[in-house]
């Protein structure tokens, strides 16, 4: 499916959770191809400060009406800029880019940590009707906003926060090491911070369960070219997080 | 009108793409119709596969970017193999930017790249993010001259020597090239630069510092084009933050023969088709019959 730059319409903007917006944008082109765990890459200004575009994950896709939704967190200054697009609002929009997840299970469990999550509301909506269990984890109650979004989704929601404020206090992972051993899964799908992924990874591996990871770096082209984003793989060859990736399996990049 | 001829090869405009910013060229496939483009300028290859540099490798700046990629690529076998082949159904020039380690490897390079399919060679003496080689033969001039005499030696294929600004004396730097035996001389390469991250104190960049592209390079890139525009008789390829056809017509202007869009691509995966698009509205604008008519007519009837 070519790749493509659209003129997208802002549709809605809103502060969602601290520092998290959700944005949706008409973009029927992109509507029709987008799979889940891609990204656009996203002009935030017809300026040249901030020279470079910001890749975000695909948090949903209405086919029907021609929108793309993306959850993103304001960190820098591409972001605040982003944040104040008002709806009605022109954004320039790169993609659909990089791989999506794999959808060939029967018992998926998702794990996201952060606005890892974002790419997962995707995926769980292309999963359903299966059974989905996630595991969403983030540093404390007010961040967990995502679990009125999954609550449709999910068959079965597990929380963590780092300050135990709301569901069990820890990491995903801890989550998961339980989950698996208490439950029946064919495939674990990971997206969040660089550790948390290794982590799933591994318990996953151990249990022989396959394992596919979102990883994201920074990058500038989006599409291969500048090398900006590239990773070890295991084959001992680099991987490029933008255009082979951002979904791996996660034994082609952790060992 | 915008067909140009530089050291021997032909392209249907003057418009490049610059080494590193545009991949193999397939990678923009779904953006631009290649066979439009002057020449494509494919990503440094060094003999063997290079894994690049470990940490950051980017880090945006004002109207920039710096990168410390370290020149990753999948070495001169596999360009051979799998690149090369997939380059050929595009009837586009392909010029190999190449880098070794030492002069010898540059001839090598050259010997083992001078194959159908190939249209010429631009010598990378400009990286500033590898330890041998790169930016090392680019700063003194008699070293610049030796990787150039020893690829003339190695292929019958047109050399064009890429020069770093990061010298203090461009002129120099381009003469030597010049009489060495280049055929075009393109600049500039990138700016050496660095980011530090306020909050850890440490460099952005893993490889500490990082070669500065984009906007904010452009004058600098334009005063280096018409420095050496004005002192050798070989065309020059002019790049440095081009973003539109307006930028590329002042590279024109100030003496070079052709252009490079680079970090552009990153941000407008079009640029390389619209600034060519948009040189062809300008000369007809201006009753102009051939962009030949821009090269090196910077008025310098000042008052």
């Amino acid at each position: 499916m070519p790749k493509t730059v659209v003129k997208a319409s802002v549709l809605e903007h809103t502060l969602i959770g601290p520092q998290v917006r959700r944005l949706t944008f008409a973009a029927p082109i992109l509507a029709q191809q987008a799979l889940p765990g891609q990204f656009v890459h996203v002009k935030v200004t017809e300026s040249i400060v901030p020279l470079l575009r910001r890749p975000i994950s695909i948090a949903d896709v209405n086919p029907d009406n021609g929108t793309l939704t993306l959850i993103y967190r304001i960190v820098g200054q591409g972001t605040s800029l982003l944040a104040e697009v008002k709806p009605g609002g022109q954004l320039d929009i790169m993609g659909p880019l990089g791989n999506g997840f794999s959808l060939e299970t029967e018992r998926p469990l998702l794990v996201g940590g952060g606005i890892g999550l974002a790419p997962m509301v995707y995926l769980a909506k292309s999963l359903c009707p299966r059974p989905i269990t996630i595991i969403m984890g983030g540093r404390n109650k007010e961040e967990m906003y995502w679990q009125e979004i999954f609550q449709s989704l999910c068959r079965s929601i597990h929380i963590t926060t780092d300050d135990g404020s709301l569901g069990r206090q820890g990491f995903t992972v801890d989550a998961l090491s339980d989950m698996l051993s208490a439950d029946t899964f064919d495939i674990v799908y990971a997206c969040g911070p660089q550790p948390m992924l290794e982590g799933v990874a591994r318990l996953a591996t151990a249990k022989n369960i396959r394992c596919q990871v979102s990883l994201e770096d920074h990058m500038a082209c989006g599409v291969g070219a500048c090398l900006s984003c590239t990773c070890a793989a295991t084959d001992g060859k680099r991987r490029k997080v933008c255009a082979d990736g951002p979904v791996f399996w996660a034994e082609e990049v952790f060992s | 009108m915008l067909a140009v001829t530089i050291a021997g090869i032909s392209m249907k405009t003057p418009v490049m793409t610059a080494s590193g910013t545009f991949g193999f060229g397939p990678e923009y496939s779904d953006f631009v119709d290649l066979n439009t483009i002057g020449a494509i300028v494919v990503k440094g290859t060094t003999l063997a596969p290079r894994a690049g540099n470990s940490g950051c490798r980017i880090a945006e700046t004002p109207a920039g970017m710096l990168n410390s990629i370290g020149l990753e690529n999948p070495g001169s076998d596999e360009f051979l193999k799998a690149t090369l082949p997939k380059l050929k159904k595009y009837d586009v020039p392909i010029i190999v930017n190449i880098s070794g380690n030492t002069v010898e490897e540059y001839g090598k390079l050259a010997a083992k790249l001078s194959v159908n399919g190939v249209a010429g060679f631009e010598l990378n003496i400009s990286c500033p993010n590898v330890k041998e080689g790169g930016i090392a033969f680019g700063t003194v001039p008699q070293s610049a001259a030796a990787v150039v005499r020893e690829v003339k030696k190695n292929t019958h294929l047109p050399v064009i020597a890429k020069l770093s600004p990061n010298v203090t004396d461009i002129v120099a730097m381009a003469r030597a090239v010049e009489e060495a035996g280049a055929d075009a001389i393109s600049l500039i390469n990138t700016l050496l630069g660095m980011a530090i991250d306020t909050k850890s104190w440490r460099p952005v960049l893993g490889n500490v510092v990082g070669g500065l592209s984009g906007p904010a390079v452009k004058p600098v890139a334009l005063r280096m084009v018409w420095q050496v525009a004005n002192a050798v008789n070989v065309p020059v390829i002019g790049m440095g933050g081009i973003m539109t056809a307006l930028d590329a017509v002042e590279f024109l202007l100030a003496g070079a023969s052709a252009v490079a869009v680079g970090t552009a691509n990153f941000v407008n995966p079009y640029a390389a088709a619209e600034v060519a698009e948009g040189l062809c509205e300008y000369l007809k604008e201006r009753g102009l019959s051939h962009v030949q008519k821009l090269v090196g007519q910077v008025n310098h009837n000042i008052g």
